[in-house]
């Protein structure tokens, strides 16, 4: 099975440390993980804003970089979803065809592929669940509050598989944080209330640590805590999934 | 472009009503849940009406047809208007016919989207909206800030104000219940008087000729049973093939609205009342453009329900009126362009694509891919602002060149890690506004990989 890693542009570039987390945890249930060169982007952000035939050239340049590899993993249920929802304005080669069905975000590979039941990971503190929009509604990788559906949420199967890791109970259980890509520019006034009344539901519950799907989430809300001055940490799942303390 | 933005801020600008808002609506979504939730085939059921409403749209003409000729043989009057201006027209030329001058009308977003009270009002027509949110922002001379509860923008204080200034009622009263009685007697008059009434139209079914109007006041019935004359006005969209699919939609239409099981009146008008006349409008305004586009086609099912509103995180935070639109929130978003497409460009973008709406949707509206496919249409037709394409442009050639990609890396890391912080939180930057960015670490991913994998 070759697998390679797909490291986001802005986590590539801010969030060093997820990359190596998603890494480690791989390398640690026994996957030999390459990273290929000259990877960049997905090509979300010009399509997002209406672009998306600017971003084409982008989606060319993934599929040459990935499309030698049997699954192409990302911690980035955002991305993952971008590849494979929106790579259909590009012609669909057998390589597109492929990659829009195996590129996966990571908490899928861990238990769609691997079937990972448990981790040997201990990580002890209050942990509030942020459900990131993409993952959970376009993905599928939990039921979503609005459907009365019976299904498992992928990251609290994962976050249960930790040692010491207490899930908080919120009031809002998947609202969005208000990010939204350039939306976070556009908007900036509701895009940061809207972050403002997640932490506040997180801080209510006791949480210590912020984790989700998806670090452009936390790094929107990072940016509010961080200038709130308040001690609550955000840290992507993967890391959380790799922590040995 | 900007404006639902610029309007937004505005309002958010306060917070303590800013958050009332976002907790009245939220609280709204949250009896629909428990409404949706207490019926196990709730996702059968929302499929079902999906694919009902997909069929009618298909066989639209058709079953317009059918329901006209079975309307005609019920001894009803079918008109059929092209745009506002003719339904218009059309409403005021049957209420001449019958020398009609005081007219009550219930709940109607057709008539709304139609601009009917003004229309007739100019006319010296006097037009009473008996719909107690509707007659409250009625008498304040406001649009309606949502479909279902068009006054859910003002707190009961205002309301008191606002009764006092027009209907006598105390200083500083803000009882509900009294607020609401001074309403009541004051509408009776108006029901007793009338000459007409009008409403809108929830259902109409082409197997019967019948029309179906929901409402929770009992007020269309009120109008209709008195008034020697009523005219019903509908889209065309609101056709449903046969009366036993009727309650797939008034099961799934209560229950999203306000997560009640069903409204307090579901009420059939097949015929007019001994003595009086019925008159259906059936309407177009865009609505046949809209069919006729693929990816938008679907945004015809919408039975407006205004659950999409009561998620939507973007309108719980800046209200109905930042929108401009009679329909506001994600379902006028994506109907919008397709009326003024220049006018409304910034509202596909007033959105994070969060999917919310698609999933409560009791029709199963994929509204937020319609937003992602107005976002392209409108860039497309150069309607974005010149500095945002061209940022868009510049990124689509740094991220498919991994060399540029990775100068472009390090020199916003240097950046952000280098500059002093007047020169990075300036006004220009609005992430900074009322975020810190990010930490930047010495390397990048790709920078860390090199030192400590190469070898593989
Ligand atoms: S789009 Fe769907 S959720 Fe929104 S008002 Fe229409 S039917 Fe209701």
């Amino acid at each position: 099975m070759k697998i390679a890693l797909f490291i986001p542009c802005y986590i590539d570039q801010f969030y060093p440390q997820v990359g190596i987390a998603t890494l480690e945890l791989l390398e640690s249930l026994g996957c030999t993980v390459h990273f290929p060169e000259g990877q960049t982007c997905c090509g979300q952000p010009m399509a997002n804003t209406g672009c998306e035939r600017d971003a084409i050239p982008t989606y060319e340049h993934y599929v040459e970089t990935f499309s030698s590899y049997d699954y192409v993993v990302t911690p980035s249920g955002s991305c993952a979803y971008h590849v494979r929802k929106h790579y259909d304005i590009i012609e669909q080669t057998p390589e597109v065809q492929h990659l829009r069905q195996r590129t996966l975000d990571l908490s899928e590979f861990l238990l769609d592929v691997l079937e990972v039941e448990q981790l040997n990971a201990r990580f002890p503190a209050k942990v509030g669940l942020h459900q990131s929009c993409h993952g959970l509604r376009g993905l599928r990788l939990g039921p979503g509050s609005e459907r009365n559906l019976d299904a498992p949420s992928a990251l609290h199967t994962l976050l249960s598989m930790v040692d010491g890791v207490e899930i908080a109970e919120l009031a809002r259980a998947d609202e969005c944080c208000g990010f939204g890509g350039t939306f976070a520019i556009n908007e900036p006034d509701i895009s940061a209330k809207m972050g403002k009344d997640r932490i506040a539901d997180h801080a209510r519950a006791g949480v210590e640590v912020i984790t989700a799907g998806d670090m452009s989430c936390l790094m929107h809300l990072e940016g509010i805590l961080r200038r709130q001055g308040s001690p609550i940490q955000v840290k992507h799942i993967a890391e959380i999934l790799n922590s040995k303390a | 472009m900007k404006e639902h933005a610029t309007k937004a801020a505005a309002f958010i600008k306060d917070e303590a009503r800013t958050d009332w808002h976002d907790e009245s609506l939220w609280f709204v979504r949250s009896r629909r849940d428990k409404a949706a939730h207490g019926i196990p085939e709730w996702e059968q059921l929302r499929e079902l009406a999906s694919q009902i409403k997909d069929h009618t749209l298909s066989h639209l003409d058709e079953y317009l047809e059918a329901f006209e000729a079975k309307a005609i043989e019920n001894g009803v009057t079918v008109h059929w208007a092209a745009d506002a201006a003719a339904h218009n027209r059309i409403v005021h030329g049957i209420l001449q016919e019958h020398n009609a001058r005081r007219i009550v009308k219930s709940k109607s977003m057709l008539t709304e989207e139609c601009g009917l009270n003004e229309y007739l009002e100019a006319q010296g027509i006097e037009v009473v909206d008996t719909d107690l949110g509707e007659r409250i922002i009625q008498l304040k001379e406001e649009p309606p800030s949502h479909i279902v509860m068009p006054a859910i923008h003002l707190k009961k204080e205002e309301v008191g104000e606002l009764f006092h200034q027009k209907l006598q009622t105390r200083k500083g009263a803000t009882d509900p219940q009294y607020l609401t009685e001074a309403a009541r007697q004051h509408l009776r008059q108006s029901f007793l008087e009338a000459d007409a009434a009008i409403t809108g139209v929830n259902f109409a079914i082409a197997e019967t000729g019948g029309v179906v109007v929901c409402t929770n006041e009992g007020n269309a019935d009120m109008g209709t049973h008195l008034a020697p004359l009523q005219i019903h006005c509908m889209g065309i969209e609101k056709i449903l093939p046969k009366a036993e699919h009727l309650g797939v939609f008034t099961r799934l239409l209560a229950r999203s609205a306000t997560g009640q099981p069903s409204t307090i009146f579901t009420s059939h008008h097949h015929k007019a009342k001994d003595g009086g006349a019925m008159h259906i409008v059936i309407v177009d305004n865009g609505r046949t453009t809209q069919l006729g586009r693929p990816d938008f086609r679907n945004s015809l099912k919408c039975i407006r329900c205004g659950a999409c509103m009561n998620t939507c995180p973007i309108y719980r935070r800046s209200g109905g009126h930042s929108y401009d639109s009679t329909v506001p929130g994600p379902i006028g978003s994506i109907l919008t362009p397709g009326i003024d497409l220049k006018k409304y460009s910034g509202l596909p973008f007033a959105s994070t694509l969060c999917g919310s709406c698609s999933d409560v949707c009791p029709v199963k509206i994929d509204i937020h891919e319609q937003l992602y496919k107005w976002r392209q249409i409108i860039a497309e037709e150069g309607l974005l602002p010149t500095a945002k394409k061209q940022s868009m442009v510049m990124a689509g050639k740094v991220l498919s060149r991994p060399g540029w990609y990775k100068a472009a890396g390090k020199s916003a890391r240097w950046v952000t890690r280098w500059l002093p912080r007047p020169l990075i939180y300036t006004p220009l930057n609005t992430w900074g506004k009322a975020r810190e960015l990010p930490e930047a670490p010495k390397e990048s991913f790709q920078e860390w990989y090199r030192k400590n994998r190469s070898a593989s």
